[in-house]
């Protein structure tokens, strides 16, 4: 082929370098960003330097949808106006309720672990941020946020929506970030059955509804309508929150795990807008950050922070704030949720 | 000059090629929505690859890493290829009928998915799913469309 068009395109490509020593040149550069996302965590500096660049084409991307959301918005009538806030009125309503109620939980929880004062509340820091970009197809599941570095997002940061966990960020660009959503599969999560605290992974299935858990064995005791929540390993969510709800267990006698289904409690396809936490690190229920766990792991050294605190949400959280009398329960390494 | 004209309506429509790649879609249009920036680049490459060549590969395909998140350079490298391919094989392509060009079109867009596949299974990136090669036969029934819009650009400078 060369022989035939190197006479007759010469003066059509002739300037530059030929095509086979600048394709060496893409292949070459190619290759070595690839081995240098792969194996070295400083190619995030020139990803956050791309994301930027990215960010203005993402809102325009999202723009038409932002558009309708917008125009749907300010023509909502009067009457649907009202309705809404009434419904929301009476939602109000029933969480102060709530929140009295869990008010007297808390105090008397402290006093029966022998405190003088409740806890701070778990969460340090909210940020609500809105999906400019969703990647939904089947083997990935991430949304692009429009809150990045500049705001004080961090990798790794916990993503929740008001009803469950949605997920955690990759990677953060200047003004927006990745998030990795739980229902894909690269994503795991460790969780556990909040009726008989049973721990477990969530791997995600890459459809938005649907979670597995593939590491139960046959005769463990999980059946339909069980409630996960995260466990507090794996040090990015903290412990008792929720994440989904057992839909489906299939057990067959030939084999060791059962294969259990779940699905989400978050709305990992519908929501809108989505929060980032902050965790207070010195709360019980907080993910253990490496101090306290190097302290929960070794007896001798001085215990974690609130010493006379053993645990908040029931026994979910004893690996990472047992005290150290009790290493036995410490021994369950922190399994990864490393996307 | 009428390459810098050129230059500017291929950029044009790299970016809507872009655009049309990362839009959000429901998941079912996903999977059949064409690689809108591998034809692109693919037709720029083939009918004026004194313009538009390896470079303007190089640098879509990185931006399709950095908008899909995918490993860096992995669009990049595949996108070269491709584009390596049609510079090399334009004189050919450019002769045939349209339909034969969907005939190259679908090879080309076979190979992008071949070694897209290939990266991703070696780092570990992701399972695979048969449904990724849908797109590369809706691209090439796709062919004829684009070439015709394209060429309308094309012959109006």
């Amino acid at each position: 082929m060369a022989g035939f068009g190197t006479t007759v395109s010469r003066p059509i490509y002739g300037r530059g370098p030929s095509p086979g020593l600048r394709f060496t040149v893409c292949a070459l550069l190619s290759l070595t960003l690839m081995y240098m996302d792969q194996r070295q965590r400083w190619s995030e500096r020139i990803r956050f330097g791309l994301e930027a660049a990215a960010y203005p084409v993402q809102v325009a991307v999202n723009s038409p949808q932002a558009a309708w959301h917008w125009l749907t918005d300010s023509f909502a009538t009067r009457t649907n106006l009202r309705l809404s806030n009434l419904q929301l009125q009476h939602k109000v309503n029933d969480l102060e309720i709530a929140q009295l109620r869990l008010q007297s939980l808390e105090q008397e929880n402290a006093q029966l672990r022998e405190l003088h004062a409740a806890l701070p509340p778990l969460a340090k820091h909210w940020l609500i941020a809105e999906i400019i970009g969703v990647e939904a197809v089947p083997l990935r599941q991430r949304l692009i946020i429009n809150k990045g570095a500049h705001d004080g997002v961090h990798v790794n940061q916990p993503v929740v929506d008001g009803r469950g966990v949605l997920g955690q960020v990759v990677h953060v660009g200047p003004w927006s970030a990745e998030v990795i959503l739980i229902t894909d599969p690269e994503h795991a999560l460790p969780v556990q059955i909040s009726r008989n605290e049973l721990r477990t992974i969530a791997v995600g299935s890459g459809s938005a509804d649907e979670l597995l858990l593939p590491y139960l064995a046959v005769n463990s005791d999980v059946k339909s309508g069980d409630l996960l929540v995260s466990s507090g390993l794996g040090g990015v969510f903290p412990a008792g929150y929720p994440v989904g709800r057992v839909i489906g267990v299939r057990r067959e006698t030939n084999q060791l795990l059962a294969q259990v289904r779940a699905e989400p409690l978050g709305r990992v396809a519908s929501s809108r807008e989505v929060m980032l936490i902050d965790f207070d690190p010195k709360h019980p229920a907080a993910p253990p950050t490496a101090s306290t766990l190097a302290a929960a792991l070794n007896p001798e050294a001085p215990p974690p922070p609130p010493p006379k605190t053993k645990s908040v949400r029931g026994k979910g959280a004893h690996a990472e704030t047992a005290p150290a009398e009790t290493p036995a329960v410490t021994t369950t390494v922190p399994t990864e949720v490393d996307p | 000059m009428a390459d810098r004209e050129n230059l500017l309506i291929v950029l044009l429509t790299a970016i809507v090629g872009l655009v049309l790649s990362i839009l959000p879609l429901p998941s079912w249009l996903t999977v059949v929505r064409p690689a809108f920036l591998v034809l692109v680049v693919l037709y720029w490459s083939t009918m004026t690859p004194y313009v538009a060549g390896l470079t303007l590969g190089f640098l879509c395909g990185l931006a399709l890493d950095v908008f899909q998140g995918s490993l860096l350079g992995e669009h990049a490298l595949a996108l070269s290829l491709v584009t390596y391919l049609a510079v090399r094989l334009n004189l050919i392509m450019r002769a045939k009928p349209l339909f034969e060009q969907s005939l190259y079109v679908f090879a080309a867009l076979l190979i992008y998915e071949l070694l897209l596949w290939v990266i991703d299974g070696w780092t570990g990136r992701s399972l695979s799913s048969p449904l990724r090669w849908v797109h590369t036969a809706v691209g090439a029934l796709l062919w004829p469309i684009v070439a015709g819009v394209l060429g309308r650009f094309h012959a109006a400078r």
